[in-house]
């Protein structure tokens, strides 16, 4: 479970369930019941409720069939097994075959010994001093280490949904021509967006992140193992469409790139400060529509700066490639910084 | 921000202190909350006794300590305090600060048995 929004921890990467590796990588609270297996895999015996399309009528029966598919049906799915309540952490018993724990020392916050206190009799005092996030803050720094040693650009895209994010990637992507890049696709449910870049010939692995409601780190490290970005290359991560719990969450990217469609009014910095107060660079996408929607963009230029007075904005339309060059310019100039 | 999953984050850094110190319960455990973290601290309190059953925080005492808003203001170069992310500058009156700090969100200490 989100750690910040409360939100389900069941992720699918490109039709592959890295949730309880995820979980365990982050030592979040959650239980599971699969059997065992081999070290280091999880093969998940799911215990489906799909809804791919074999009906039976009205006869109630449990499929006999075993599901070790490859996930042919792209993310159609419902949930596969309870992650349950957050009262009950590893209610499991972790055997010895069960699987492997490589990723032990990513467990944070054991650090200094407890000090004792005078007069408190067997009551002992721990300076714990850890940040609610270190965990993803930690994954984070190691994903930007790889990431750096590659020279590799990454940037979150982050904005509410709807904003233009993937046809802004599409047209980016068509724009940079041969440029090596790969994206990471973040929604709750589809691979709709990951096959709308796809079709343009980019590399592109899609994300589901179920009921969560941004990226995490240990999600995105993932992405990269598979996706293995090549030196001097962008990344762009696409985040789930949202204003605000993606803020909290360091991927390991170089910046983040906050989106704003003129259609959503000239307040909105003000109204979600924490994520344009993250941003590096705003773009004010969809200007083709401004003359139709009553929107004061020096306004809403200004409510920007109120919040980040450091803040780069570009203001675009991807439909009509108005602002485009600019915008081809600002990555340019990031991709040369990323491999000095 | 939603403030059960925090307390499922806390939840998840007491389990991993008592296995580093070998204690069997926390009776009193200190948060520190930025101005800025978004935290919503009546929240923060009820879910931290729902998500702590069954853990060694199970009935401890949660104390929430505010750490200030602070903000580095663009006009006058001045670091300074300020309670909403959207005050003017308490000098200048500018209206362009940028924040450093204030959005902290840890466990500062636990006393345990």
């Amino acid at each position: 479970m989100c750690t910040v929004c409360g939100c389900g921890d069941k992720v699918v990467i490109d039709g592959r369930e890295v949730s309880h590796e995820e979980a365990h990588r982050l030592g979040l609270a959650h239980s599971h019941d699969h059997g065992p297996v081999g070290p280091g895999e999880h093969t998940h015996h799911h215990h489906h409720r799909h809804s791919h399309p074999h009906r039976h009528g009205d006869l109630v029966h449990d499929h006999p069939h075993d599901h070790h598919h490859d996930h042919p049906h792209d993310h159609s799915h419902g949930p596969h097994h309870d992650h349950g309540d957050p009262a009950h952490a590893h209610a499991h018993a972790h055997g010895a075959d069960d699987h492997d724990h490589t990723h032990d020392h990513l467990h944070y916050g054991t650090g200094p010994a407890g000090v004792s206190v005078p007069g408190m009799s067997q009551a002992r005092l721990i300076e714990v001093e850890t940040s609610i996030l270190a965990k993803n803050d930690a994954i984070a720094a190691s994903n930007r280490r790889v990431l750096r040693a590659l020279g590799v650009l990454a940037l979150n895209l982050v904005s509410s949904p709807g904003s233009g994010k993937t046809t802004l990637l599409c047209r980016t992507i068509e724009a940079l021509g041969d440029a090596p890049l790969a994206v990471i696709e973040g929604d709750q449910q589809t691979s709709a967006d990951a096959d709308r870049i796809r079709a343009t010939g980019a590399r592109a692995i899609q994300i589901n992140t179920g009921k969560g409601c941004h990226l995490d780190a240990a999600m995105v490290g993932h992405a990269i193992d598979d996706l293995r970005p090549r030196p001097g290359s962008y990344l762009f991560i696409e985040n789930v469409g949202n204003l605000v719990c993606p803020a909290a969450f360091d991927l390991g990217e170089a910046a983040k790139v906050a989106i704003l469609s003129v259609t959503e009014g000239e307040d909105k910095p003000l109204k979600y400060p924490d994520m344009f107060t993250a941003a590096r660079l705003a773009i004010l996408n969809k200007t083709d529509l401004a003359p139709h929607c009553d929107v004061d963009l020096d306004l809403c230029e200004a409510n920007l700066r109120r919040v980040n007075p450091g803040i780069e904005i570009l203001r675009l339309s991807a439909r009509t490639g108005e602002g485009m060059p600019a915008w081809l310019d600002w990555l340019r100039a990031r991709l040369a910084e990323a491999q000095a | 921000m939603h403030e059960m999953s925090l307390a499922e984050g806390i939840r998840s850094i007491v389990l991993d202190q008592a296995r580093a110190h070998g204690f069997a319960r926390v009776t009193v455990l200190r948060l520190e909350i930025g101005r800025f973290a978004g935290v919503e601290k009546p929240a923060l309190d009820f879910a931290f006794d729902v998500v702590m059953r069954g853990s060694p925080a199970e009935g401890a005492r949660l104390e929430m300590i505010d750490l200030p808003g602070q903000a580095l203001c663009y006009d006058c170069a001045k670091t300074v305090q300020i309670a909403d992310r959207l005050d003017p500058c308490p000098e200048c009156g500018g209206g362009r600060l940028i924040p450093q700090g204030g959005d902290e969100l840890r466990i500062k200490d636990m006393e345990v048995l």
